[in-house]
């Protein structure tokens, strides 16, 4: 740490210009600033153990007394402290960050997740079942052990300013001063008391600064979050939403261009085909109207592969094995689909499982020169496997820029993943696994 | 007798009958109303949508099998929206496989051939839509790779429903060499050989769907 602006208690105790920088006296303001809180929290502290004290009392004073008496009363403390002691630490957890501040530069975030919904059972229910509450727990009787250190420093302390000061004392006071086997009763013969509580002054600074940061480090670790853990998850949970909104505006686009676009559109093209038999063979108005004929059913076959592409039809209504079936009769490569599959599947899994195997079969027939092609699809340890084999030339490599990044991406969407075999010369084996159960894993 | 639930395609349909000289008996919109039409008007064609309310999956092609069942005769041409092997197999183990179409929705906009299907369905034919006969062509299976490319596409004509002589006209060949394709055809596949070109049909498209 040398060179290094220390961050905190610790690693100013390592610096060597700790005793000229202002570590020390924040350290010692944390010291004492612990005392007031320890006031506050005696009473209550002592409410909860009331009973162990009793139980203690009873085994000091009395040890013949009733044993089931004594066990009842620590069995009562233990439930009084279950119950109570969470309720003690949350706001000396509080107190405890911000006064943390004084000790430690860097900054610290509480563990506590959000109460599901307002109201008083809702806060307690999520406090309770925490670890974070149950680490704070911790902390309270971290912090209780430590007042103890902490008050025969101050102790210490006392006796280094009366050394610094008993010349002064023995001036206005009247009668010696006993400083164990000495007696000293003249200030001339005192001269070196003040020496001797300057000299150890640094020592005790020094104490002080282990202490106190070795506290502060507890405290950290005890009352911080791990911010990045908790915002990982956080941030997998939304992309999670994302991933379903977004799948669900595919399908409620895919329904309406279906319900309405479609059917409006071949409607439209039928009548011009019956409005093209009515016309005189060889008019201008026939030519004219057979054009927009053709053209309406060029639009029709575009807007199919459009919808289709969104949502397959066949999908939604009979289930993703009829679907990569349906997809395997139409892949350019011979596709020989195989699948075991449940009769229903999560539709974010289907989808997304449909969108790997369209993509894997692209890109077989785009780059793998492949004459055969198999798909399987199956469940297994709550797990959706497709797999894609060819017998291609083999070589691919997610790095090229080929469509498999895309696939990588989404199946990471689902916490799912992609395996690819593929070596020069083939054959290439893409494996991609999707969880399926019912409840998403965090 | 009409069963689509789009209002404007169904509406469009029935004019297209009408033009054609078919007879519009009823024109309904989902599965149950078919059923009880059909019991009140006994038509000769039922044209229906696969998928329609209220579970808007395959009620129509639920309907048209147990119509079927009942009534093997009942010439029944059902439009899909997309090619589903199921559906069509479920419609020709319906009755017989005789008078029976399944067709993408997409075809009706080509009215004179749309019509000629109904024509050929209701004269007894089976007709099964092109992509079907492609997609079933197209999967892997050991004898279809003994056939040659040009006995490939004689076999999907022969799926289609088509005669010798249509076959030969839309190949541009002479009749007798379709006719020694189809024999070879048949031979390789250890099909029997049938003159009736229904039957045919029904022999390839079982061929195709055994799998």
């Amino acid at each position: 740490m040398l060179g290094v602006t220390p961050r905190n208690a610790l690693e100013s105790v390592a610096s060597p210009r700790f005793l000229l920088s202002w570590w020390p006296w924040r350290s010692v303001g944390y010291l004492l600033s612990s005392l007031p809180v320890l006031a506050v929290l005696a009473m209550p502290l002592a409410w909860l153990t009331l009973p162990w004290l009793v139980a203690g009392g009873l085994l000091i004073t009395r040890p013949t007394s009733a044993i089931v008496g004594i066990l009842v009363l620590v069995l009562l403390g233990a439930v009084l402290v279950g119950a109570g002691a969470p309720l003690v630490a949350i706001p000396l957890a509080v107190a405890e960050r911000w006064r943390l501040g004084l000790v430690d530069t860097r900054p610290l975030w509480e563990d506590h997740r959000l109460p599901p919904g307002p109201g008083l059972w809702n806060w307690l229910r999520t406090r309770y079942s925490e670890t974070a509450t149950w680490r704070e727990v911790g902390y309270v009787f971290l912090f209780v052990v430590w007042q103890g250190l902490y008050l025969t420093l101050c102790g210490v302390g006392l006796v280094l300013v009366f050394l610094v000061a008993s010349p002064a004392i023995l001036m206005t006071g009247d009668g010696p001063v006993a400083m164990g086997p000495w007696t000293i009763t003249q200030p001339e013969q005192a001269w070196w008391l003040p020496l001797v509580g300057l000299l150890l002054a640094p020592v005790l600074l020094y104490l002080v600064g282990i202490a106190v940061g070795a506290h502060a480090a507890a405290a950290r670790a005890l009352l911080g979050g791990n911010r990045a853990r908790t915002e990982l998850v956080e941030v997998a949970r939304s992309r999670a939403r994302l991933v379903d909104a977004f799948e669900a505006e595919r399908r409620r686009i895919e329904r309406d261009l279906h319900d309405g676009a479609q059917e409006r559109l071949v409607s439209l093209t039928l009548r011009l085909g019956l409005a093209k038999l009515d016309l005189p063979e060889d008019s201008p108005a026939r030519q004219n109207v057979a054009d927009a004929h053709d053209q309406a059913k060029q639009v029709m076959a575009e807007l199919r592969e459009l919808v289709r592409g969104l949502n397959p039809r066949v999908l939604a209504d009979r289930g993703l094995g009829a679907a990569l079936a349906e997809l395997g009769d139409r892949s350019a490569i011979p596709a020989q689909v195989r699948t075991d599959l449940p009769e229903w599947l999560p539709p974010h899994v289907e989808s997304t499982a449909y969108f790997v195997a369209a993509e894997a079969l692209t890109n077989v027939a785009k780059h793998s020169g492949a004459t055969a092609v198999t798909v399987s699809a199956w469940t297994g340890a709550g797990l959706l496997v497709i797999e894609v084999g060819d017998n291609g030339r083999g070589g691919a490599d997610p790095a090229n820029g080929s469509g498999l990044t895309g696939l990588a991406d989404r199946a990471a969407t689902l916490d799912g993943r992609m395996l690819l075999s593929s070596p020069v010369g083939g054959p290439t084996l893409l494996r991609v696994e999707l969880p399926c159960g019912d409840n998403r894993s965090e | 007798m009409l069963a689509e639930d789009g209002v404007l395609l169904r509406e469009g349909l029935a004019g297209l009958l009408g033009r054609f000289d078919f007879e519009v008996l009823a024109a309904v919109g989902d599965g149950t109303a078919l059923r009880r039409a059909v019991a009140e008007h006994r038509p000769e064609l039922v044209i229906t949508d696969i998928r329609m309310p209220p579970g808007l999956r395959d009620e129509g092609l639920r309907a048209a099998v147990e119509l079927r069942r009942a009534d093997p005769d009942l010439a029944v041409v059902a439009l899909s929206q997309y090619v589903e092997r199921s559906y069509a197999a479920e419609l020709l183990d319906s009755g017989g496989g005789r008078r029976v179409g399944y067709l993408l929705k997409d075809r009706v906009v080509d009215v004179e051939e749309f019509v000629t299907v109904l024509r050929q369905v209701v004269a007894g034919g089976t007709v099964v839509d092109p992509q079907v006969v492609r997609q079933l062509l197209n999967r892997q299976r050991d004898p279809l790779t003994k056939l040659s490319v040009r006995e490939r596409e004689v076999l999907a004509l022969v799926a289609e429903g088509r005669s010798n002589t249509s076959i030969a006209a839309h190949l541009v060949v002479t009749e007798a060499a379709v006719t020694k394709h189809v024999g070879n055809i048949l031979a390789k596949l250890d099909l029997p050989p049938h003159e009736d070109s229904n039957r045919r049909v029904l022999a390839v498209l079982a061929y195709l769907r055994s799998s």
